[in-house]
């Protein structure tokens, strides 16, 4: 390796994983928490049955997974504001992000839902317990195993889609990679060095899904 | 009468399940429901409990009247509290450890202090042997041990009424001794008791009731020991004809 693009790497790192823990990371748990608020409202509205809400949530799901992401960014950034909803680059990204991974999330979660037992919202009901309550301590937290692996799939997906919110102008860390290479022209070295970050990241993320896995597992593995 | 229940039904869209089934139960009753399957005992059972809506019928339990077709989640909600319901494939909480699943109903439910809820629940899982188990989680258990948590999760919330479906049908045949051991010890104590039973057994020397139905009609009704030794229809001598000998048959080598 020559000594220019050596030295174009070493200075760039710092930069680039700065950016990288400044707004790729925040920008992924906060649209990656709006996904969740959002899949599970639509996931146990699903579950629940609750009228009307119903077909809103199925006509949600049918939309966001029907368009292409990067669509979805364009038409929220640069559609909205014509008709008067002007939004930021970076909250217009939590948004787009977020409401797009949660339709995913929400049917990982509604199957998750349903592949508990009816019978545990039988023997609930018959101890006294209201549907939220047996919700929350039993129907919930067995889902919640059930669907780990694959949220922490969508979790995964979804840093690495932050760099789509480069195409909105949210100087995120592969924007950041652009604007150095736009001086340099080092395409090779830079996208390759920002890659490995996004590597390492999720590298962290599939340890932390080992982790909760195993955390997981507390009680016992056969299910009936 | 502690439990009057009048001519209830239900259908399955063209199939009817149940054909308007009425029972009086006293305090301290056992009834054994028996039946060849598909005969509707055990969603009579369920539609009792509002598992199941029947499609008509009344129940008056301790003096209030409940519509069974029309009751409201109110109604539904205050007679839950004076009746238990264990279930044929158990149905503990398989996120709960055996302790859990009895309190869940007393604190969650009943609003209770958790002190005190695992203080009754304790007791009711030493009362079905399963007191050195408190901590298991019922991937541990086996199927009669998990029988035995649901019966004990049944008993903590002290209802005057528990209702069994096929307790031990799901149950290996050495394990199924353990469980109506207990429920034998239950009855004896003056729990009120309806089981949906194949357990013969049981119906003859634990129930002193006995309600035979098939095809969602009752066939016959009675004290146990008149519907054993003098049953009154045809088809009633047919039915513990087979199932008495096919018992037999099992009991031999």
């Amino acid at each position: 390796m020559n000594e220019r693009l050596w030295n174009i790497l070493v200075d760039s790192f710092p930069k680039l994983l700065s950016y990288g823990i400044r707004v790729t990371v925040p920008l992924t748990i906060l649209s990656f928490s709006l996904a969740l608020v959002v899949s599970l409202l639509v996931a146990l509205i699903q579950y629940g049955q609750v009228k009307g809400l119903r077909q809103v949530c199925r006509f949600y799901i049918w939309v966001v997974r029907g368009t292409p992401l990067l669509v979805q960014l364009y038409l929220v950034f640069y559609g909205l504001p014509s008709v008067g909803i002007v939004m930021d680059a970076f909250p217009a990204a939590v948004v787009v992000l977020g409401f797009n991974e949660g339709a995913y999330m929400a049917e990982t979660i509604r199957g998750a839902l349903e592949s508990v037992s009816r019978g545990q919202l039988e023997a609930g009901y018959c101890v006294g317990l209201t549907f939220p309550k047996i919700m929350w301590h039993v129907v919930l937290p067995q889902a919640f195993r059930t669907a780990f692996p694959a949220m922490s799939n969508s979790m995964i997906s979804m840093l690495k889609e932050t760099s789509m919110a480069a195409t909105i102008t949210v100087m995120e860390m592969f924007r950041q990679a652009q604007v150095i290479n736009g001086r340099v022209y080092e395409s090779l070295g830079l996208y390759g060095e920002v890659a490995l970050i996004y590597l390492a990241f999720c590298t962290f993320l599939t340890w932390l899904q080992h982790r909760g896995e195993k955390r997981l597992s507390t009680y016992g593995g056969n299910r009936t | 009468m502690m439990l009057e229940i009048e001519n209830v039904k239900k259908k399955f869209g063209d199939l009817t399940v149940l054909n308007g089934i009425s029972l009086n139960v006293e305090k301290g009753d056992v009834v054994a429901i028996l039946g060849p399957s598909g005969s509707g005992k055990t969603t009579f059972l369920r539609c009792l409990n509002f598992l199941e809506r029947a499609d008509a019928g009344r129940m008056v339990f301790e003096g209030e009247p409940y519509d069974l077709h029309t009751a409201t989640k109110a109604d539904i909600a205050r007679l839950r509290k004076k009746t238990a319901f264990v279930f044929q494939n158990y149905n503990l909480f398989l996120n709960k450890t055996a302790l859990k699943n009895v309190t869940l109903g007393l604190t969650a439910g009943a609003g209770m202090k958790k002190a005190e809820a695992e203080e009754i629940a304790k007791a009711a899982l030493d009362k079905v042997g399963m007191g050195d188990r408190l901590d298991s989680y019922p991937s541990m258990l086996s199927g009669g041990q998990q029988q035995r948590v649901a019966i004990a999760r049944a008993l903590a919330s002290s209802p005057e009424i528990i209702y069994f479906d096929e307790p031990t049908s799901a149950l290996d045949p050495e394990l199924i001794g353990e469980v109506l051991t207990v429920m034998r010890k239950l009855a004896e104590e003056g729990m009120t008791m309806l089981v949906v039973t194949h357990e013969m057994e049981f119906a003859r020397n634990v129930s002193n009731k006995v309600l035979f139905m098939e095809g969602g009609d009752i066939v016959e009704s009675g004290p146990s020991r008149a519907f054993f030794e003098h049953p009154e229809q045809e088809r009633t001598r047919e039915f513990l004809r087979t199932v008495l000998m096919r018992q037999q048959g099992e009991t031999e080598p």
